[in-house]
């Protein structure tokens, strides 16, 4: 299908294009650690985990050629590695963050062992959405096919904020996690709720994952990630462990994806590596300029990094 | 009664290490059978290629000397209660420095040019992490973000520097530095093919114990870690050894990358990016942040490393087999810190509580 | 009281850990004579009929659908010779450990022969091979300089470009727009082999062709390519070829944008099955089984038999041409097949001049010709005209 360059508006539709298409996998993993964080515990390993997601999202759905399968399997994936990063963070003495980066290790091996059989294979894709039926340019088109996982990762965000403001669940999420011992005296077991909270996060890195290897670059390979899994977990201190925020801060790091391509294909091509970078200068110097000693940790469950 | 040793102690801190990695390696069998190897054939080949013999031995260390510096970056902000996973931006910078600075004074007799590079390796990566330190203290940027984002930063500097301005143009399908000349080269340890930043290491760790648990700077810095409200009472300049103690974490990461550029690699290129960095955070992590005890660790790693080749070309098991032996060893390792104290055959005996026993007496009855 | 309170807790992790390595060590001590010794023999010869034992190194891993798996084809292929056995390590990084992966295939299985693959392992190469000099190392892309370099090694490498020629004369009767667009890994001089090879083929079909060329900067990004492949075929681009580890991505995100795309390592028919139009193949089986029948027959790189510089294009079958699929015209296949014959015949010069740069330069005079042996080539750095993008 022949169409006409656009010049330098390709560059603004490249960055937008961006953003919708790559913005899914770190919405659901800086959500699910969102969830996790507010209980106290912080879990590293949703890199492997997301590994792991992209991995058995794409085999299941090349195995039973249906997309959506794999999405579930994919969370029930992450729910498995939930579990064992809950059970061994949850017991006393064992530091959170040192297990987070074995279960880096553990996931990612793990994922990169099975999947060897399913490198080579196409596996049916999860389907788009046509946004942009109404263009008549094929790349305005394009840009605008969206993924329903998308739009169900942008509706969970304001949904978790709702659900830690308004609602009893959330109350007693944020209770464990900012002072233990006021749950404690409430007789809220912090155990059942670290543990449900560590897995259901894991559940949504695990979907994040499938978006990456059913979507977009939307094929499985061990290079798919890239650090994605450690930069969302990134992305929620810097969104201070508001759900909307995390949605917001996806959205700049998707966008921040497509500007080194995207300005090559004009022309401009030095320091390309450079412009790769960019999305991590863009949040560095966002966070100096917006950090001051005075405001900083509000938000911060009080009990994230301890053991408790 | 007084002074007497609790062996029962010691004897639980030997007991349990090992039988966690006992315990990991039955895992680890049990995964190898279902891949279709055979158990006992793997424990056989991972104990020839990492400990089995001199040889294997120093491939163990060869890859456990650098994991010993860039450990350090991690344990030392550790104590001040800072995390900071910036050791691979460390080590990258620290790299680049000491290749900067071993080519522009390449004329200068071996020794010089060395410790020329050693110093720039330690500042490059000190000043690298020094700044997290600050920008953590002055600006209250959460350290963890910082370091990380920094490492991309370093890795991006790195891949358009080698690429770019400091290209060589004979290195041609695979851009790097002009190579430092071979008489500037780190040499092996006489009788060994390990190189110096075996020592380096080594050193570097025996300093920074000493250090953080007998002067009483490393006091000041643990006092900061424990209760900083405390600290600032009683007068700690506390923003500026936190950037000093970050200085320090990144220049042993710095070091490092030197010793990788002068050591091994002769020249810098997209090769110093080795992940060393994040696999010292682990070693960091699973040796509580102390100094001594990482470099066991690292040692421990260097030899789960070692053994990954020989898993492949004998057993025919794909690459990523390492990975999960290194992550079952460490998630075993880890779960064993829970189990201190539980088992009561380690707990001294003299202590342990009994049940007080009550003298029967009989209920009064109504009469 | 207890003594040293203070000291507790390092002290438990310090004895910890000198046990658990002193117990290995002092075992390994009382197994060191028990090890197998290495079992280097000292003579080369083969000839004799013992198995052949060779190495092969890759940086990746042996089925990323592209640059490893292609080598990993070929080791299949040579060890289906019956003296010949062969291990593989895969994923071995371009440092210390590649040494130490080449020593362990030396010393603890005796491997006599070693083919690390991957261009970044030259100098460890260098390193090792004067410490073994009856063992033949074979490095892949090496730019071996007789004198300088060790006797035992040795260097071979396809003219891959020249497929790429042929693929460009296919893109070039296929391309509506007349653009392409090609996503490469880093300006290295065989990529850009490869790019200039491409556009030289379009443009001897259709003259004012033009390549858009995007470096990823790495050699296996896959976010990167998919978005290079996305601006590319935003910006009118209609075929695509890539020059990076894994095609995978990119000929799938071609396919999903309905444009063209064409291959390179292996054949990615399957991925694109209605925009595949060809792709530049290797063969390494070729390459791998006639080393390993010269050393067979008792030729070594020491004794001279074997040459240091390996190379050849589609006449010598170190390369192939991916089977056409179904876009591709009959006219373009009739154009490709007569320079397929020219190369052949060895009667097609793709470098010869006048060539100039997309930057104007004249880079090849008129009347000066390089022929694909020429070293010149190997340290290309300069895009030919036609060309959008900067070296």
């Amino acid at each position: 299908m022949a169409t006409e360059a656009l010049g330098w508006w390709g560059v603004p539709l490249g960055i937008a294009a961006g953003t919708l298409r790559g913005s899914a996998p770190f919405l659901f993993v800086s959500l699910g650690e969102c969830l996790t964080e507010k209980s106290g515990k912080i879990n590293l390993g949703l890199e492997g985990t997301l590994l792991m997601g992209a991995m058995s999202a794409y085999a299941i759905s090349y195995v039973t050629q249906s997309p959506w399968l794999g999405v579930l399997v994919a969370g029930l994936a992450g729910i498995v590695l939930g579990s064992i990063h809950a059970f061994l963070s949850l017991q006393p003495k064992v530091n959170d963050i040192a297990v987070g980066i074995a279960m880096i290790i553990f996931g990612s091996g793990v994922a990169f062992f099975f999947g060897k059989p399913f490198i080579q294979p196409v596996a049916p894709q999860l389907p788009a959405l046509e946004f942009g039926a109404w263009s008549s340019q094929p790349q305005v088109q394009s840009a605008l096919e969206i993924c329903p996982l998308f739009l169900i990762g942008v509706a969970i965000a304001p949904l978790m904020q709702w659900f830690f403001q308004s609602t009893r669940w959330g109350l007693l999420i944020r209770a464990v996690g900012d002072s233990p011992d006021a749950a404690r005296a409430m007789g809220i077991s912090i155990f059942k709720i670290r543990l449900l909270c560590i897995i259901t996060g894991s559940f949504l890195a695990g979907v994040g994952g499938s978006y990456l290897s059913l979507f977009y670059p939307g094929t499985w390979t061990e290079r798919i990630s890239g650090g994605q899994g450690l930069m969302a977990v990134a992305l929620v201190i810097f969104a201070r462990w508001q759900p909307m925020q995390c949605l917001y801060a996806s959205l700049l790091f998707g966008g921040a994806q497509a500007i080194g391509p995207a300005l090559q294909s004009v022309g401009v091509t030095s320091y390309y590596y450079l412009f790769n970078a960019s999305p991590y200068i863009l949040t560095l110097a966002i966070m100096i300029v917006t950090c001051s000693p005075k405001r900083t940790l509000r938000g911060a469950p009080g009990t994230l990094g301890s053991s408790h | 009664m007084l002074n007497h040793y609790h062996w029962r102690g010691t004897l639980e801190a030997v007991c349990i290490p090992i039988a966690a990695i006992f315990f990991s390696l039955v895992l680890f069998g049990i995964f190898c059978a279902l891949a279709g190897a055979d158990p006992l054939g793997v424990y056989a080949s991972i104990y020839k290629a990492a400990f089995g013999s001199w040889f294997s031995f120093q491939n163990t260390l060869i890859r456990a000397s650098p994991l010993m510096l860039t450990s350090l970056c991690t344990a030392l902000p550790a104590q001040l209660g800072l995390m900071i996973i910036g050791n691979e931006g460390a080590f990258v910078i620290g790299g680049i420095g000491a290749v900067a600075v071993g080519l522009a004074i390449s004329s200068a007799p071996p020794t010089v040019v060395q410790l020329a590079m050693a110093i720039s390796g330690i500042v490059c990566g000190g000043l690298w992490i020094g700044a997290v330190g600050a920008l953590r203290y002055y600006r209250a940027v959460n350290e963890t973000i910082s370091s990380l984002l920094l490492n991309y930063v370093a890795i991006a500097l790195l891949n358009h520097l080698v690429s770019g301005p400091m290209r060589d143009p004979s290195s041609l399908n695979k851009p790097s530095t002009y190579p430092i000349p071979a008489l500037d080269m780190l040499g092996s340890i006489p009788g060994t093919r390990v190189h110096y930043g075996l020592i380096y290491g080594l050193i570097a760790c025996a300093i920074t114990y000493f250090l953080m648990r007998r002067t009483t700077f490393g006091f000041a810095a643990r006092t900061i870690g424990g209760n900083i409200r405390a600290a600032r009472i009683a007068g700690l300049p506390v923003g500026k050894l936190t950037v000093a103690i970050c200085f320090l974490a990144g220049s042993c990461a710095g070091l490092a990358g030197m010793v990788e550029v002068a050591a091994v690699q002769g020249r810098a290129n997209e090769s110093l990016n080795a992940n060393y960095g994040y696999a010292g955070i682990l070693v960091a992590f699973v040796a509580r942040h102390n100094p001594l005890a990482a470099s066991l660790v690292a040692v421990l790693l260097g030899g789960i490393l070692a053994s990954g080749g020989i898993l492949q070309r004998l057993h025919s098991l794909p690459d990523a087999t390492i990975l999960v032996f290194q992550g079952l060893v460490f998630l075993v390792v880890l779960y064993s810190e829970s189990l201190y104290g539980r088992f009561r055959v380690f707990q001294d005996q003299s202590t342990v509580r009994r049940p007080p026993s009550v003298p029967y007496v009989p209920r009064p009855t109504s009469l | 009281m207890n003594p040293g309170r203070s000291l507790y807790l390092p002290r438990r992790r310090v004895m910890r850990g000198v046990l658990a390595t002193a117990a290995f060590g002092v075992t390994s001590r009382l197994w060191t004579g028990c090890t197998p010794t290495s079992e280097s023999q000292a003579s080369s010869s083969t000839a004799s009929g013992k198995l052949l034992q060779i190495g092969f190194i890759y940086v990746g891993p042996k089925d990323d659908y592209g640059y490893n798996q292609a080598h990993h084809e070929g080791e299949v292929g040579v060890a289906k010779l019956s003296w010949v056995k062969t291990e593989e390590q895969a994923s071995v990084p371009e440092t210390t450990d590649v040494e130490e992966a080449m020593r362990n295939m030396i010393e603890q299985d005796g491997a006599k022969v070693l083919f690390p693959t991957s261009f970044g392992y030259f100098e460890h190469i260098l390193t090792i091979a004067p410490k073994y000099p009856d063992v033949q190392f074979f490095h892949c892309g090496g730019l071996y300089q007789e004198g300088k370099h060790p006797k035992n090694v040795g260097s071979y490498f396809g003219y891959i470009d020249e497929a790429q020629y042929l693929a460009g004369i296919v893109a070039g009767h296929t391309s509506k727009t007349g653009k392409l667009g090609f996503v490469a890994a880093k300006p290295i001089p065989q990529v850009i082999r490869n790019i200039n090879s491409f556009t030289l083929g379009a443009r001897s079909v259709k003259p004012e062709i033009t390549t858009q060329v995007i470096f990823t900067g790495d050699w296996s990004l896959p976010v990167k390519e998919a978005e290079a492949a996305n601006s590319m075929a935003d910006q009118g681009i209609d075929v695509i070829t890539c020059h990076v580890d894994s095609p995978k991505i990119v000929m799938e995100t071609a396919e999903k944008r309905g444009i063209f795309c064409s291959g390179y390592h292996a054949d990615q028919a399957k991925l694109a099955p209605k925009g595949y139009l060809t792709g530049a193949e290797w063969d390494w089986t070729t390459v791998y089984t006639n080393y390993a029948e010269m050393i067979h027959s008792g030729k070594t790189l020491m004794n001279g038999g074997i040459p240091h510089i390996v190379r050849g294009g589609l006449k010598a079958g170190y390369v192939k041409l991916s089977p056409y699929g179904p876009a591709v015209s009959a006219t373009a296949k009739k154009d490709a097949d007569i320079a397929k014959a020219k190369f052949k015949d060895n009667s097609l010069v793709i470098y010869q001049g006048e060539i100039k740069d997309n930057t104007g330069k004249v880079v090849i005079p008129v009347g000066k010709a390089y022929k694909q042996q020429d070293r010149t080539l190997e340290q290309m750095n300069w895009l030919v005209a036609g060309v959008v993008g900067n070296a």
